[in-house]
């Protein structure tokens, strides 16, 4: 297991009487003819699979049997963040808030890995991970604060829309930068470690981000620190507008985790019990062996990168269909549900009647509210306020006493 | 390699003072690790020196009073009293970790030393070369509730990290709402000229981080500040980056104490009293002024009050306004360029305080806005007869 990995990574002893290399950096023979290692990029590393396109069970042995209530609630967390997509998304083109980012085709990678961690793991995200909130019972009041910054936004309305975060779900808040969550998120790993309470950290990137400088820092510091980490990678074939053969030339994202000593898979990522019982394992794992593993979760971005781009613009129409109606995540679980009698006709009209209500009823509340309080642009800067900061919160105060019929101080919190 | 090279060079250059120190250490009990690497390294110092030709130092460091109010003292160089703050923090914080490049043999400029035998290998360790990572990786600790004590090998390799710094330890209190925070990561970093560290051993980039709202950035100016401060920035909420004078590592040898203690971040000491002109400088230049304090008393009659700034940001604006009021004067000098360097923060903060007290337009004593120069180091620095010559001027406006 991984005792042996580790040991056979480790420097071997230094033994001069035998000959074969000694070189400290690497264990290995010595070969006689000159051979470059070929990457593997025609015949990649496989996708997992669990299910097929028409919800069946490909190899019953690899089918995690979850309970009719668990596989229910995992389709209503990925139809509700649907929803709620739908709704906000159509709320930025009407101008009523700033910016979104929809999750369309990677609501299997959301559920299914969420469903396979404990509650108390460490989620570190991007941005388009909104599922696993989701997945833990983050109220739809709290994603439509942070969306409309109101005066509810546990983040005080300081950053844009969709960079949500939860103390209390463990859900570390997304920020803008690229990777850089994925060093951060082996450092967290390793203080967990040390806490010993079989804790792991979860950490979610996009295909674009795993080639940023931070991604690879991330992969090698939890290799070679030995940190119970689970990398999980959604491939979706675009970083906004930058196709993976321009993002890359090796084997994807997987390919990458042997180099750094890393266990590695690659997943369907429209399959959501592949995602569950990869993340299952990888997590078992991570925490028994303090070992990180890399999950690749292949899949298609189907909305457009977020709603300041036209994704027309640079993929065709037909391409996106495909995905859109052949192989979807959320349908691919209803024909699994179906064809075990789980889920109805009428069960799926009343829940999508019930679901756009709950979201509407939150997309309401959230609008009314006042934004918060001017203060709080002053304030958590530092652990407390600098003179500095009070001196200017005090020069900010006496200006808009000064001009208030310049600003816009009545949608504010008094 | 290379800065393994710097390492031992920088011991050259101090040898004789940091010989002195070593040899006082050696039957010290708690620091005797010190004095078994002397040992082994010094006759390897001295074959080696006498193919060196070393420009005079450009400062002599004059020691604090041995404080009193801290129990026993022990006599300590900057380097030794970073270990002994180090120390003092993994004996009382159990979830404490080191770690950085080479930190676990204990580091290049000897900073580690011991603490991986007394407290683990998993709370004393070495990363991967990658300064974005070790950031990156300390946030994250601290994120989750350990205190990360970064180490940055040279301050002029901390801009891979950059990134970390500023956009996410800087901002992860204020744009999570306080939901999370990094407050318990304080990055260490040997910094400042060190007499042949030509471009990338030896600046001075406080400058870049005070432009960067939520982060701490301190410079101690001899042993008892360094672990003062620095145990301070330890215990401080909120993330502290903490340069290392790398010429005073050996050069400078006080009386330090054993035990914990702190001296208060964002607050300046007024090291003279002075009527006619206010001095404000930190980490070495401080020596540099001090001499020229006296300079200035000697051969022109003049008074200096002499400011140690210690905290970058949030700096100390109350203690240099209420001196430059008194003496109507201010010079600035720091090592780093001038353009953009944070004597331009600090001169203009006290012009808009102090207009009506003000006698001479505030003068900047700082490198030249050029890279750090390998050979030219003695013609770059602003060292005592720059600042001299710049005090008389401000006397005779």
């Amino acid at each position: 297991g991984a005792s042996n990995l580790a040991g056979a990574l480790r420097q071997q002893p230094f033994d001069s009487s035998e000959e074969k290399p000694q070189f400290p950096g690497a264990s290995a023979e010595f070969i006689d003819h000159l051979e470059f290692i070929q990457p593997n990029v025609i015949s990649g590393i496989p996708v997992y699979r669990v299910m097929d396109r028409a919800g069946q069970i490909i190899n019953p042995s690899e089918d995690p049997q979850l309970s009719k209530e668990t596989v229910v609630n995992f389709y209503q967390k990925m139809t509700l963040l649907n929803t709620m997509d739908r709704i906000l998304y159509e709320s930025q083109r009407q101008g009523r808030i700033s910016f979104y980012m929809t999750n369309y085709g990677e609501e299997g990678t959301h559920i299914g890995s969420a469903a396979a961690l404990d509650s108390k793991d460490l989620v570190f995200g991007q941005y388009r991970e909104a599922g696993v909130l989701m997945y833990r019972g983050f109220p739809l009041d709290l994603f439509m604060a942070q969306c409309y910054a109101n005066a509810d936004d546990l983040g005080k309305g300081r950053q844009m829309p969709v960079h949500y975060g939860s103390k209390d779900l463990n859900f570390v808040t997304i920020s803008s930068p690229l990777a850089t969550q994925i060093p951060q998120a082996a450092g967290a790993a390793y203080a967990a470690k040390r806490e010993n309470t079989n804790r792991a950290v979860i950490c979610y990137f996009g295909e674009g981000a795993a080639s940023e400088g931070d991604a690879h820092a991330g992969f090698n510091f939890s290799a070679t620190l030995e940190c119970p980490l689970i990398f999980f990678c959604r491939n979706n074939g675009y970083a906004i507008s930058t196709p993976t053969n321009e993002q890359y030339r090796g084997d994807g994202i997987a390919a990458r985790g042997p180099g750094y000593g890393m266990l590695s898979i690659r997943v369907d990522g429209n399959d959501v019990f592949a995602v569950y019982n990869a993340t299952k394992e990888a997590r078992r794992r991570a925490v028994a062996e303090n070992q990180p593993f890399l999950i690749e979760a292949m899949t298609y971005r189907i909305g457009h990168h977020s709603t300041s781009d036209d994704s027309s613009a640079y993929r065709s129409v037909d391409e996106v269909n495909y995905w859109d109606k052949q192989d979807h995540p959320i349908s691919r679980l209803r024909h699994y549900m179906t064809a075990r009698s789980w889920w109805s006709e009428d069960n799926e009209r009343s829940w999508r009647k019930q679901s756009r209500k709950t979201v509407m009823e939150a997309f309401e509340k959230a609008e009314k509210r006042h934004k918060p309080h001017l203060d709080l642009m002053f304030t958590d800067v530092y652990d407390e306020m600098t003179p500095n900061l009070i001196r200017q919160r005090e020069s900010m105060w006496r200006h808009i006493q000064q001009y208030k019929d310049h600003y816009p101080l009545d949608a504010y919190a008094k | 390699s290379l800065t393994t090279a710097m390492a031992a060079s920088a011991r050259l250059l101090f040898r004789g003072a940091g010989l002195k120190a070593y040899t006082a250490n050696v039957n010290s009990g708690a620091q005797s690790s010190f004095g078994t690497t002397l040992l082994r390294l010094s006759p390897n110092c001295s074959s080696q020196t006498k193919t060196q030709i070393k420009h005079a130092s450009h400062f002599t460091y004059h020691p604090d009073p041995v404080p009193t109010m801290y129990g026993p003292t022990t006599k300590m160089n900057l380097f030794q009293s970073v270990t002994s703050a180090l120390d003092n923090t993994l004996a009382s914080d159990p979830t404490a970790v080191i770690f950085g490049e080479d930190v676990a043999f204990g580091g290049v400029f000897r900073c580690t030393v011991g603490l991986r035998d007394k407290y683990g290998k998993d709370r004393v360790f070495n990363t991967p070369l990658c300064e974005q990572g070790i950031v990156g990786f300390g946030i994250g600790a601290a994120a989750a509730g350990a205190t990360a004590i970064a180490e940055i090998q040279f301050a002029d390799y901390i801009y891979p990290a950059f990134d970390q710094i500023v956009n996410e330890a800087a901002k992860y209190r204020y744009r999570s709402g306080n939901l999370f925070d990094c407050g318990n990561l304080t990055i260490r970093a040997p910094w400042g000229c060190v007499g042949h560290g030509s471009l990338y051993h030896s600046q001075s980039p406080e400058a870049f981080f005070a432009h960067c709202p939520g982060i701490k950035i301190v410079i101690p100016r001899g042993p008892v500040q360094c672990k003062g401060l620095l145990l301070s920035c330890i215990e401080d909420h909120n993330p502290c980056i903490f340069f290392e004078p790398k010429i005073l590592y050996r050069a400078a040898v006080e009386q330090v104490p054993t035990e914990a203690y702190t001296i208060p971040l964002s607050q300046a000491e007024v090291l003279q009293e002075g009527s006619d002109v206010t001095l404000v400088a930190w980490g070495t230049q401080i020596h540099v002024l001090r001499e020229v304090v006296s300079m200035a008393q000697e051969k022109l009659g003049v008074s200096c009050e002499l400011i140690d700034l210690q905290t970058i940001l949030p700096w100390d604006t109350e203690t240099v306004c209420k001196s430059v009021a008194k003496t109507g004067r201010l010079l600035i000098s720091h090592e780093a360029p001038v353009t953009g360097g944070f004597a331009a923060e600090i001169s203009s903060t006290v012009q808009e305080e102090c207009f009506l007290n003000l006698e001479a337009p505030i003068t900047r004593v700082c490198g030249y806005d050029t890279p750090f120069p390998h050979i030219f180091e003695p013609f770059y620095i602003p060292d005592k007869w720059k600042c001299f010559e710049a005090v008389k001027r401000l006397i005779s406006y």
